[in-house]
C-alpha cells in the first residue's frame, strides 16, 4: 500500500493538472515525487530550496495573488520552525491556504527529536480559523485534500506512517461511531482508531472517530456522551491533552470527566522504531487499555 | 506602459508639499519622527511617478503592488496614500485610536489600497516574492511588485533566504527598496547594495531625498534580474 504523502504527492500532481488555481511550494523535502509536476507547472511548483521561513511567505503571497497554494514540507519545519509566519502571512494578512505535513510525531524514530513534532496542532490550535485533519488512512487523506483544496480557508493535513488497516469514509468536518456503548466515549483521532478498537475490545463503551479535530465535533461529542454525566477519553496521536479543552467546551453543561491520552511532552530521547514509541507513550493496545479501563471502572465492564 | 500608468496626470490635487501638513493631521506637529520622514520622499516618488496603481484600480489584477514591509511609523505611507486618494484626509486624525483604520502599523483589512499588514519585520519581502511568483503563474506579466525594507530589517534571515531565491530565481517585477538609516546594529560592511548583487540581484545606491536619482534608480532596466534600491537617508540616531 501506498503512504499518505505518496498519497499527497500523486493527488495534488494530479489536482495541478486539473486547477490552474493550485500551486505547491516546496523546500526540497518530496522535491524528487512532485519532479514530473515541476515539469509541467514550472510556474506554479515551486521549490525554494532549504528555507522554511520563505517557503511560508511565498504560499502567503501567491494567495494574495488569488491562487490556491499547498504548501509542504516535515511537520517540525512547516508548523514549528516559520510559526509566526503562519500566524501573519496566512491568518493576518486575512488569506488561506493547505499546509501538509509528514513525519508527525515519530515517523522516523531513528532520526531522533529533531523530526518529530508531536506538538504541531496544539500549536496550531494558538491561531484562529485553522481546520486541522488527521487521516488515518491514505485514501482518507486524499479524500481530505480534494476536500481542502477548492476552497479558500486555512487548513492543515497531517499525514502520517501510522495509519489504520481499512479506510473509512470521511467528509472533513463530522465524528462518526465506530461502535456504541454505555459506558464511557472515547475519542480516536486518526491512525488512533485502530489501537483504540483493539484496546477497547469487550468494553461497553462508544467510539468514535475524528479525522477533522478543527472545528471540534462537539455535537457528536455531546449526543454520544448522552444527557447523563458524560466520561469521555480523546486519544490523540500527537501531544496529550491537545483537545481536552475542546471536549471540556463541548460538554460544558453537563457534569463530566476527560481523559486525555496522547503524546507525552517529555522528551523520550530514544530512536528505534514507531511501535517502540507507541508503547513509550502508553499507545498501544495494551497501554491503551489500562489507562482506558483504569478511567472508564465498573461502568465500561460488560 | 498600460493605460492607468502615473505618467499621465491624475486628478489628485496633492503635491510633495501637502504631505507635511498631512503628516500634523497624524501626529499633531509639523516635526515627525525619523522612521516616518525617512521614507517619505522615496514613497512619493513611487506613488507619484512610478507605480502603477490608483484608488479606481486597487482591485485590479494588473495594478502594481506596493508592500510595507517596514511596518513602523507609517504617518508618510498613510499620508501618501491620504495624498493619491486612497483613503480620506480625514481618517488620518484618527491615527491610533480604538476606531481608527490606521494603526501604528498598517493592516490590510482595514486601510483600502494597503496591500499587507506589517509590523513584524523580514514578511514583507517572502510576500512580495510569493506575489511576484503568484502574478507570472497567471500570465501577469506587467504588473510590478515593489516592497519596501529597512536596513536593520534586513537583518531578519527571512530576508536572506528570500534574496537568494530571488535572485536565482530571476524574478524580475520584483523590487525591493531598502531605506538605509544606518540603524542595522552590526551594520553591512561592504555595504547593502553589495549584498544583493552577491545573489544575482540589479542595485544601486541612491540618495533617499534626490527625487531625480529615486526616479532613474526605480525606472532603471534590470532585465532577467530582480532590483534592489538602497535609498540612504540621514542616520537614525543624527
Amino acid at each position: 500500500m501506498d503512504t499518505m504523502r505518496d498519497r499527497f504527492i500523486s493527488t495534488t500532481t494530479r489536482l495541478l493538472d486539473e486547477d490552474p488555481r493550485l500551486a505547491l511550494v516546496l523546500a526540497d523535502i518530496s522535491g524528487d515525487g512532485f519532479r514530473p509536476a515541476a515539469r509541467a507547472h514550472p510556474d506554479r511548483v515551486i521549490n525554494v530550496g532549504i528555507r522554511e521561513q520563505l517557503m511560508i511567505g511565498v504560499g502567503g503571497g501567491m494567495a494574495l495573488t488569488g491562487l490556491r497554494p499547498v504548501v509542504h514540507t516535515f511537520a517540525s519545519f512547516l508548523v514549528e520552525r516559520p510559526f509566526e509566519q503562519i500566524k501573519l502571512d496566512f491568518g493576518h494578512q486575512g488569506v488561506g491556504g493547505v499546509l501538509v505535513s509528514a513525519g508527525a510525531s515519530y515517523d522516523w524514530p531513528a532520526g531522533g527529536f529533531t523530526h518529530m513534532a508531536p506538538g504541531d496542532v496544539a500549536l496550531l490550535d494558538t491561531l484562529d480559523g485553522w481546520n486541522v485533519h488527521v487521516p488515518g488512512h491514505p485514501d482518507e487523506a486524499e479524500a481530505l485534500l480534494r476536500e481542502a483544496v477548492p476552497g479558500d480557508d486555512r487548513v492543515y493535513v497531517r499525514l502520517s506512517l501510522q495509519s489504520n488497516e481499512q479506510a473509512r469514509p470521511v467528509d472533513g468536518t463530522r465524528f462518526t461511531a465506530v461502535r456504541e456503548g454505555r459506558g464511557g466515549v472515547v475519542v480516536a483521532v486518526g491512525p488512533m482508531l485502530d489501537p483504540v478498537l483493539a484496546a477497547t475490545g469487550g468494553m461497553d463503551v462508544t467510539v468514535l472517530y475524528a479525522t477533522t479535530v478543527r472545528p471540534f465535533d462537539a455535537s457528536a461529542v455531546r449526543r454520544a456522551a448522552g444527557r447523563g454525566s458524560a466520561d469521555v477519553v480523546i486519544v490523540e496521536p500527537y501531544l496529550a491533552g491537545t483537545s481536552t479543552a475542546a471536549v471540556n467546551d463541548a460538554l460544558a453543561d453537563v457534569p463530566h470527566r476527560v481523559l486525555g491520552l496522547g503524546v507525552a511532552r517529555r522528551e523520550l530521547r530514544r530512536y528505534g522504531r514507531m511501535d517502540e514509541h507507541l508503547a513509550a507513550h502508553g499507545l498501544d493496545p495494551a497501554g491503551l487499555r489500562g489507562r482506558i479501563g483504569r478511567f472508564l471502572g465498573d461502568g465500561a465492564r460488560h | 506602459m498600460t493605460p492607468t500608468a502615473s505618467t499621465t496626470p491624475r486628478d489628485r490635487t496633492h503635491t510633495r508639499q501637502d504631505l507635511d501638513r498631512l503628516m500634523a493631521r497624524m501626529t499633531g506637529d509639523e516635526k515627525h519622527g525619523p522612521a516616518a520622514t525617512s521614507t517619505l520622499d522615496a514613497l512619493w516618488v513611487l506613488y507619484d511617478q512610478v507605480l502603477r496603481v490608483t484608488p479606481e484600480t486597487a482591485g485590479s489584477a494588473e495594478r502594481d503592488r506596493f508592500l510595507l514591509s517596514k511596518g513602523h511609523g507609517p504617518m508618510a505611507y498613510y499620508a501618501v496614500l491620504a495624498a493619491k486618494g486612497f483613503m480620506d484626509e480625514e481618517s488620518l486624525t484618527g491615527f491610533g485610536a480604538y476606531d481608527s483604520p490606521l494603526g501604528h502599523h498598517p493592516d490590510r483589512v482595514l486601510v483600502p489600497g494597503v496591500e499587507i499588514g506589517s509590523g513584524s519585520l523580514g514578511h514583507g519581502l517572502p510576500l512580495a516574492v510569493g506575489t511576484a511568483l503568484g502574478l507570472r503563474a497567471q500570465g501577469l506579466d506587467a504588473p510590478g511588485v515593489w516592497v519596501l525594507i529597512g536596513d536593520a530589517e534586513l537583518d531578519e534571515g527571512s530576508n536572506h533566504e528570500a534574496i537568494a531565491y530571488a535572485g536565482a530565481a530571476g524574478l524580475e517585477r520584483l523590487h525591493t527598496l531598502v531605506i538605509d538609516n544606518g540603524s542595522a546594529t552590526h551594520g553591512w560592511p561592504g555595504g547593502i547594495a553589495s549584498r544583493f548583487q552577491a545573489a544575482g540581484w540589479s542595485a544601486a545606491t541612491v540618495d533617499g531625498h534626490d527625487h531625480g536619482a529615486l526616479y532613474a534608480a526605480f525606472t532603471a532596466p534590470h532585465p532577467g534580474r530582480p532590483r534592489a534600491v538602497v535609498a540612504r537617508v540621514e542616520p537614525k540616531d543624527a
